[in-house]
């Protein structure tokens, strides 16, 4: 019933499968647009945002410089409060522990809270392959599980079905998995999301263990924090007696006042509202309150490696809002799968390469590409992340990673020729009288004309340039 | 003051119109503008494609040309972002304390026109008149990397008999984007008819912006369909009538 | 080596050279609060489509019994300040037997007037995790003095050593086409009663 990113195609052959499909083009511009004005209403009522701002970032980064610290203090303070933590150097690692935990308490099944985390290291795939069903929990991360679709947003992974779609998935597939939905079930929203009540109730009173990830983890306290709206998550951090919570090293903040800064900017940022309908905070066990059994796993899984490029690190800073995909001009045209990563977007557009590093894998090597480098990802960005400038290194990195490379591929020739020509004016000069003015500007761009002109005119080239004309016009007559 | 005009290597070799129309209107300002002849290109569509060490040749003709002018006059938005905050990468990586202080001394000196006139000149009515209706597309890094704000605007309020109407989804990309328009020439195009459909509600004659490159792109668009509305450099319209007003 | 000092031996290798970060700046803390921060705590509840109720201190039973309706069904934590005579009062009922509980009654630790947030740090009166969360209807009494301005208050008074829920608004989601609808898996009906002058 799963579906995977694996073998996905480049960026641009996947955009032009995406582009084709009207219905995913109208589905994503009228929830993009509704998401995009909501943000703007409740931004523009703080008259602090920028301050927030600045703090979210600079929190952050104090974070990221001493780590390793914090990740100590963080595992001793969760370890006080009864908490097991792992350390998961890789997806592998991280998803053996959830298995370990599963096969412990002989448990054929649990619950999830959406998690980004687990996403990305294939969790639910892993433990269908061990006989454990990890059932999601989330409204979005249903309706793709049960359509054995992909996520294509951080928020709302559902965001490229409309209402019929999702009624069409629930009414044909909800069986399978458990209680079946009402046989009467209208696309009306309130509806499908009464459905998804029932059918997800008999689950939540029924699981012993429950995985979630975490929005953030407080060091000093070993607070651990899941920011959601629906309630899922409440049930799944609450009821069953196991809690397995998967949680990237970048989301530490030091300590729990920090959180100040981020309840305020995360749900502006992300669903658009003042504040999201409920938040889950815990350290470790409660005795008599949720689960009596906490694990913990600490997952690298590429992070240390995205933390030590100088420009790309501050890409750790992401909190998951995903206003940058809501805003993306490239994102709102082609959807989150032809990003091929569960992180789609501007920000998956940068941090699936340093996760992965670039060089080896012309899909990932193609990501850094996919952006017209507007700018609207930065404004937005409620920690300040230079989605643009980090994209403009990476594709250095990425030429840089081919330079070695013993025949140059031929954007590189081009590249080094036109880098000849425009180190010095004369030569300039000299190949503008060989390509011929007058002519159209075709003749230049030789074989990349087809890839502009398919639907653009090309300009035609002016019979006399603007240089010419000067020395004709000025030089000539005594003015410099 | 010793005043420069970078004519950008799109405006020099396709678009001369500009970087002339832009001599003319300083002309009439009274500013004494020169045109050194060894400059080539701002480097950017090296940078922004990964190829920061062939932009290094670039990088050190403007520094060879443009070193020592008070203003170097840019009429594109993103030329003009170029010079100011991506030529110190290109410098970083070559290693050469010479050119890094070379760009930190001429950075600052980097006017988009629409900036040289109003924070410069000081002016916002250039004494020109263009009796159309006319819609501004801001460009993005006019917009978000130079942040010229109102600049432009205000210069086209102060145009007599010019009508500015409004752009539906104005701050929107257009899709150029420099080799994105070839690399994902597909998504470039889907954001350009976007735009062009816009530019066509608005129910402008012409379409204004500061940055031929996203003109080239939304013009062509345009003229594929056979549109009626014709896109002009903010340039050009300010230097259009006899300057009788100013 | 194990996981854990290869992951920190790369986080070190990672951040050696990297430069010290600036102070953070708090200009985001301290504002003065604003006036009439009740009246905005009860509009910014209502605005995400909670019930407002607003009494005096000797009126209290008599809103709950407003809020509860002709529900009998209701389970209590232990140290509410009212007294229920037909409630039960939670005695670690597992999950199915609340929910087959219609409402639940609890206090709350804090109030945050500018995000209309409740704040349950699940101390006596606020009963443990679950209570507030299985049965359908939650009334929630607030004191006036419990509200705060905003969300750096709430956190300075909040105590981390404490599991808590905040909650804003009956469950929601937007999933279905980002439109915002409330009732899902938490309780569908969320009704604040605020107590004046206490």
């Amino acid at each position: 019933m799963s579906a995977t990113f694996l073998g996905m195609p480049p960026f641009p052959t996947a955009a032009r499968t995406a582009l084709a499909n009207e219905q995913l083009r109208s589905n994503l511009r009228h929830a993009t647009g509704t998401i995009r004005a909501k943000r703007a209403v409740v931004v523009a009522e703080v008259d602090d945002w920028e301050d927030l701002r600045t703090a979210g970032a600079a929190v952050k980064d104090a974070a990221l410089r001493h780590l390793d610290e914090h990740l100590v203090v963080l595992e001793q303070a969760l370890t006080a409060r009864g908490a097991t933590v792992h350390w998961a150097r890789d997806a592998a690692e991280a998803c053996a522990v959830v298995a370990d935990v599963a096969r412990a308490h002989g448990v054929d099944e649990v619950v999830k809270v959406k998690s980004m985390a687990t996403q990305e290291i294939g969790l639910n795939e892993f433990l269908a392959d061990r006989g454990i069903a990890a059932w999601e929990t989330d409204l979005a991360e249903l309706i793709v599980q049960l359509g054995g679709d992909l996520p294509s947003h951080i928020l709302v992974p559902a965001i490229h079905r409309n209402r019929a779609e999702i009624r069409d998935i629930f009414r044909q597939r909800m069986g399978a998995a458990g209680r079946p939905a009402p046989v009467d079930l209208t696309d009306d929203p309130g509806d499908l999301a009464g459905a998804a009540r029932l059918h997800l109730r008999e689950k939540f009173l029924r699981a012993r263990v429950a995985v979630s990830g975490a929005n953030f983890a407080v060091a000093d306290t070993g607070t651990l924090v899941v920011v959601e709206s629906e309630g899922n998550g409440r049930m799944c951090l609450t009821l069953p007696e196991v809690l397995v919570t998967v949680v990237g090293i970048e989301k530490v903040v030091p300590t729990w006042s920090d959180l100040d800064v981020f309840f305020q900017l995360l749900p502006r940022s992300s669903t658009g509202e003042r504040m999201n309908p409920y938040t889950s905070t815990w350290s470790g066990v409660t005795q008599g309150d949720g689960p009596q059994e906490v694990h913990v796993v600490l997952l690298d899984n590429g992070r240390t490696r995205a933390l030590a490029d100088p420009v790309g690190r501050q890409a750790l800073r992401c909190i998951r809002c995903s206003a940058c995909l809501n805003v993306c001009p490239v994102y709102e045209r082609v959807g989150g799968h032809a990003y091929g990563s569960v992180y789609p977007g501007p920000i998956g557009a940068i941090l699936n390469p340093l996760l992965r590093g670039v060089g080896s894998d012309p899909q990932t090597d193609s990501l850094p590409y996919a952006s017209s480098l507007c700018g609207a990802c930065l404004e937005v960005c409620p920690v300040k992340i230079d989605i643009p400038s980090v994209l403009v290194d990476l594709r250095r990195q990425v030429v840089d990673a081919h330079r070695r490379q013993r025949v140059p591929t031929p954007e590189a020739t081009v590249m080094r020729a036109a880098a000849w020509a425009f180190g010095d004016a004369r030569r300039l000069s000299l190949g503008e009288r060989l390509a011929g003015l007058g002519a159209p500007a075709s003749r230049w761009l030789g074989p990349l004309v087809p890839r502009w002109s398919s639907s653009r005119d090309m300009p035609t080239v002016p019979r006399e340039s603007f240089r010419r004309w000067w020395r004709r016009e000025r030089a000539e007559g005594g003015r410099s | 003051m010793r005043v420069a005009l970078m004519a950008t290597c799109l405006g020099d070799l396709i678009f001369p119109d500009v970087p002339r129309a832009t001599v003319r209107l300083l002309d009439r300002l009274g500013v004494q503008v020169e045109f050194p002849m060894g400059q080539t290109c701002c480097g950017q569509p090296f940078v922004n494609t990964g190829y920061v060490d062939e932009a290094l040749p670039a990088v050190r003709a403007y520094a060879d040309a443009f070193s020592g002018f008070d203003a170097v006059v840019i009429p594109s938005g993103s030329c003009a972002g170029s010079v100011r905050h991506q030529h110190s990468l290109a410098a970083r990586r070559s290693g050469d304390p010479a050119l890094e202080a070379a760009v930190a001394a001429y950075a600052p000196k980097a006017y988009e026109l629409s900036e040289f006139l109003v924070d410069v000149l000081g002016v916002t009515d250039v004494g020109a008149s263009f009796p159309h209706t006319v819609a501004y597309h801001p460009t993005c890094h006019s917009l978000r990397m130079l942040g010229l704000g109102d600049r432009p605007r205000r210069l086209l309020e102060a145009v007599r008999g010019l009508e500015l109407v409004d752009l539906p989804h104005a701050l929107e990309c257009c899709g150029f984007g420099g080799t994105f328009a070839l690399k994902n020439a597909d998504t470039s195009v889907a954001m350009g008819l976007d735009k062009a459909r816009d530019v066509v509600a608005s129910g402008a004659q012409v379409l204004v912006a500061g940055d031929s490159s996203c003109l080239m792109h939304i013009g062509g668009l345009l003229s594929r369909q056979h549109s009626t509305v014709r896109v002009m450099h903010l340039a050009e319209v300010l230097a259009s009538g006899d300057g009788a007003g100013s | 080596m194990s996981a854990r000092d290869d992951i920190l031996a790369a986080v070190r290798a990672a951040v050696a050279t990297a430069p010290e970060p600036p102070a953070v700046p708090r200009a985001y803390r301290g504002h003065p609060s604003p006036e009439g921060l009740v009246d905005l705590f009860l509009e910014r509840v209502a605005d995400y489509r909670a019930t407002v109720m607003r009494c005096a201190p000797g009126d209290l039973l008599a809103t709950v019994e407003r809020a509860l309706g002709r529900r009998r069904s209701v389970i209590v934590p232990r140290g509410l300040p009212i007294e229920l005579p037909y409630a039960t009062t939670d005695s670690g009922h597992t999950a199915t037997e609340l929910d087959r509980f219609d409402a639940v009654v609890t206090t709350a630790a804090v109030g945050i007037a500018q995000t209309g947030t409740l704040v349950l740090d699940h101390g006596p009166g606020q009963g443990r995790r679950a209570l507030s969360l299985v049965p359908d209807r939650h009334v929630c009494l607030v004191r006036a003095g419990q509200v705060v301005s905003g969300v750096p208050e709430a956190i300075a008074r909040l105590d981390p050593g404490r599991p808590q829920t905040w909650i804003s608004g009956p469950s929601a989601t937007s999933d279905i086409e980002l439109s915002r609808v409330e009732g899902v898996h938490g309780p569908r009906t969320l009704i604040v009663v605020l107590v004046d002058g206490a």
